[in-house]
């Protein structure tokens, strides 16, 4: 009983940076803008996030810290990839590549220091349920907010007349512009919102998933986001199931090696990136009917005048 | 008023030109902004990163070392991406490349195996970059999956892989348990091309490979056809080119290239496979590439340069303690400034009087 609880409380927290990374990258790729930088706006996000939470002492701001530089971050993004119409695949790799260096450069003045994790939710009685108590009223403040946060995005873009207009501009830029809507300006915020999500989900891995910083700690979880975000074929319900059962198997592969299954551990550690290949192409292919992607996904929009 | 883009009649060769040393120029400034924040001589740190490194024959080596493996998967990124096939997991496709070779060199250690070794690894380290390539290609044509996503996933997976195979069934028995192969025998390593340098013949295999790439891509039908489909995928539909066929074969030319590189790095300045074998020359190559201008003299010149930051970087970091991050800075930011001066080729700026007659008119 004790071990189902521990597991399901490891998937959670192993799930959470995913999930918020990419529900950030599903409203920048719902208006229509692929920003393959995910994994570079996380690593800054966690250097950034982890500095402000030693020099305050506060692990909210510390996550304040980690979205304002991811934010930040997409800032660059947006300012090529539609203020100076640059292919927004090569300039997400080259915001990977610099989020990996400035991370290196803030975070070696905090290489081996430590920090008070975030603290769990402890409410008498109620946390003190078995095995449903510590899952659902026992844990941090960014699991909770990651469950509200796709929420929000869920009503956002299904309930709100804005969330309409933003769908638009990704799938078809010249209506949206020709009906008057500021398509650069909607992207950049859509962009904006997803660098702050991913420098939040990178800010999490050393404020509560790990109370420390270790240069390259995303180890691709930023990519991962955004295969999440193909899983999903773009749907926000789908991506907390997709980010969950990542988490999932994430957390089965370290307990396994733990269990000494005669497999060796690089095997196993290798097991999240091949199932994300695998599922990327069974989706793919029962999708053959037609695509979901946003139809203007990763396209230069240049408005006429 | 308002600053705009707007699209150019024609691309303006002159920009063309000019745009990587403009993106060279900005980096600079740049980076002379960032060494004054870590409180360093910005004037003596740009000094050690970009001209000490020329000062001396040993230097100068180190330089063509760590570009011949930048320009050989540059060379093969850059036709991918041409046709408009985004391979990213040039990384993953050199470490197995590295370790396909480095199989041959480990079963005929301390064997009398001939002067055969050498190339049936260079060969096989090509295969097997192509095959590792193909994966991602197939899984784009035949399920339409992401390539960009799949190709950097098998990074990680050829890392890990590379990592089981020196811990455990190849490490060196007498290596004090470092995970390491043994060192390989001479017919398994790439000849120095000076005797007691540096420089091996591997330089000579990527000026070879250079020189294919600008036949191919000048001279052939093939070449060609690569150009149009990236550039202009309807009319090569028209034209009735393969647009299938030619992703399959610019990925299998990356992965082989990539591998290629990866083995010539292990059997020739490393001497024996071990983790960490790249410090990610196949992500620079990326930059290399698009410096470059996905042009194979451009990407030869590029490929020297960001050899240099490396070479540079590693002095800075000795004579003035910059850290090493600084190199990725460097290069992160040189890249997005050659796609932003990139866009000047086929944009120009234009100061717009917010809408004036538009408002007048509603009113």
């Amino acid at each position: 009983m004790e071990l189902v609880e521990a597991i399901i409380l490891a998937v959670l927290a192993a799930s959470t940076p995913l999930l918020i990374a990419a529900t950030g990258e599903l409203v920048t790729e719902r208006s229509g803008v692929l920003n393959l930088g995910v994994e570079g706006m996380m690593i800054v996000g966690a250097a950034c996030g982890f500095a402000g939470a030693w020099l305050t002492g506060s692990i909210f701001i510390g996550a304040l810290f980690g979205m304002v530089a991811g934010a930040l971050m997409s800032l660059i993004f947006a300012l090529m990839a539609l203020g100076l119409a640059v292919n927004q695949v090569a300039t997400g790799l080259a915001l990977t590549i610099l989020g990996v260096g400035i991370s290196g450069l803030i975070g070696a003045g905090f290489l081996g220091e430590r920090i008070t994790p975030a603290v769990h939710l402890y409410i008498p009685v109620l946390t003190d349920i078995p095995l449903i108590g510590r899952v659902l009223f026992g844990e941090d403040g960014f699991v909770y907010f990651s469950v509200a946060l796709i929420v929000g995005v869920w009503w956002f873009l299904y309930r709100t007349r804005a969330g309409l207009i933003l769908r638009a501009c990704g799938d078809n830029h010249v209506s949206a512009h020709a009906l008057g809507y500021p398509v650069l300006r909607i992207r950049t915020f859509a962009v904006m919102f997803g660098g702050a999500c991913a420098g939040l989900a990178g800010a999490y891995l050393p404020l509560a998933y790990t109370p420390f910083f270790i240069p390259g700690m995303t180890a691709g979880r930023g990519w991962i986001a955004l295969a999440l975000v193909v899983f999903s074929s773009w749907r926000p319900g789908r991506l907390v199931v997709g980010a969950y059962l990542f988490g999932a198997v994430t957390i089965l592969q370290l307990h396994a090696q733990g269990w000494g299954v005669g497999i060796p551990s690089q095997f196993m550690s290798a097991l999240p990136y091949l199932a994300t290949v695998l599922v990327l192409v069974l989706l793919s292919r029962a999708r053959s009917g037609g695509s979901t992607a946003p139809a203007a996904l990763g396209t230069v929009f240049v408005p006429d005048r | 008023m308002q600053l705009v883009l707007e699209r150019r009649a024609e691309r303006s060769g002159t920009i063309a030109l000019v745009s990587p040393l403009i993106a060279i120029g900005l980096t600079i400034l740049t980076m002379v902004i960032l060494f004054a924040m870590l409180g360093k001589n910005p004037l003596l740190a740009l000094h050690a990163y970009f001209i000490m490194p020329l000062t001396d024959g040993y230097s100068l080596q180190e330089i063509a070392v760590k570009a011949t493996p930048l320009v050989m998967i540059a060379i093969g990124l850059s036709l991918c991406y041409l046709a408009n096939a985004w391979n990213i997991g040039a990384e993953g496709q050199f470490v197995i490349g590295a370790v396909a070779g480095s199989w041959i060199a480990v079963k005929t250690q301390g064997t009398d195996a001939g002067a055969w070794v050498l190339p049936a690894m260079l060969i096989l380290a090509a295969a097997a970059g192509a095959l590792y390539a193909l994966i991602p290609a197939i899984c784009k044509l035949k399920f339409g999956a992401s390539e960009i996503l799949t190709s950097l996933m098998l990074v990680y997976v050829a890392d890990l892989f590379l990592d089981y195979l020196v811990r455990g069934p190849w490490r060196d028995p007498q290596g004090f348990n470092f995970p390491t192969t043994a060192e390989f025998d001479p017919v398994a390593t790439v000849p120095l091309l000076i005797e007691g340098g540096r420089l091996h013949f591997g330089s000579v295999i990527a000026l070879l490979v250079v020189v294919a790439a600008a036949i191919l891509l000048r001279h052939t039908i093939k070449g060609f056809e690569i150009r149009v489909v990236g550039a202009a995928p309807r009319a090569a539909r028209f034209g009735g080119f393969n647009a299938n066929q030619l992703i399959i074969l610019t990925f299998a030319v990356s992965g082989a290239l990539a591998g290629l590189a990866g083995i010539i790095e292990v059997a020739g300045p490393i001497g024996h496979l071990q983790p960490g074998i790249s410090p990610g020359y196949g992500f620079t190559a990326i930059i290399v590439a698009f410096l470059g201008r996905l042009n194979p003299l451009g990407i030869l010149i590029a490929g020297l340069f960001l050899a240099l930051s490396f070479i540079g970087g590693e002095q800075a970091q000795i004579a003035m303690k910059i850290p090493l991050d600084v190199t990725k800075v460097f290069q992160g930011i040189l890249l997005l400034y050659v796609l932003a001066c990139d866009s000047l080729v086929l944009y120009r700026f234009k100061l717009v009087f917010a809408n004036r007659q538009v408002t007048r008119g509603a009113g």
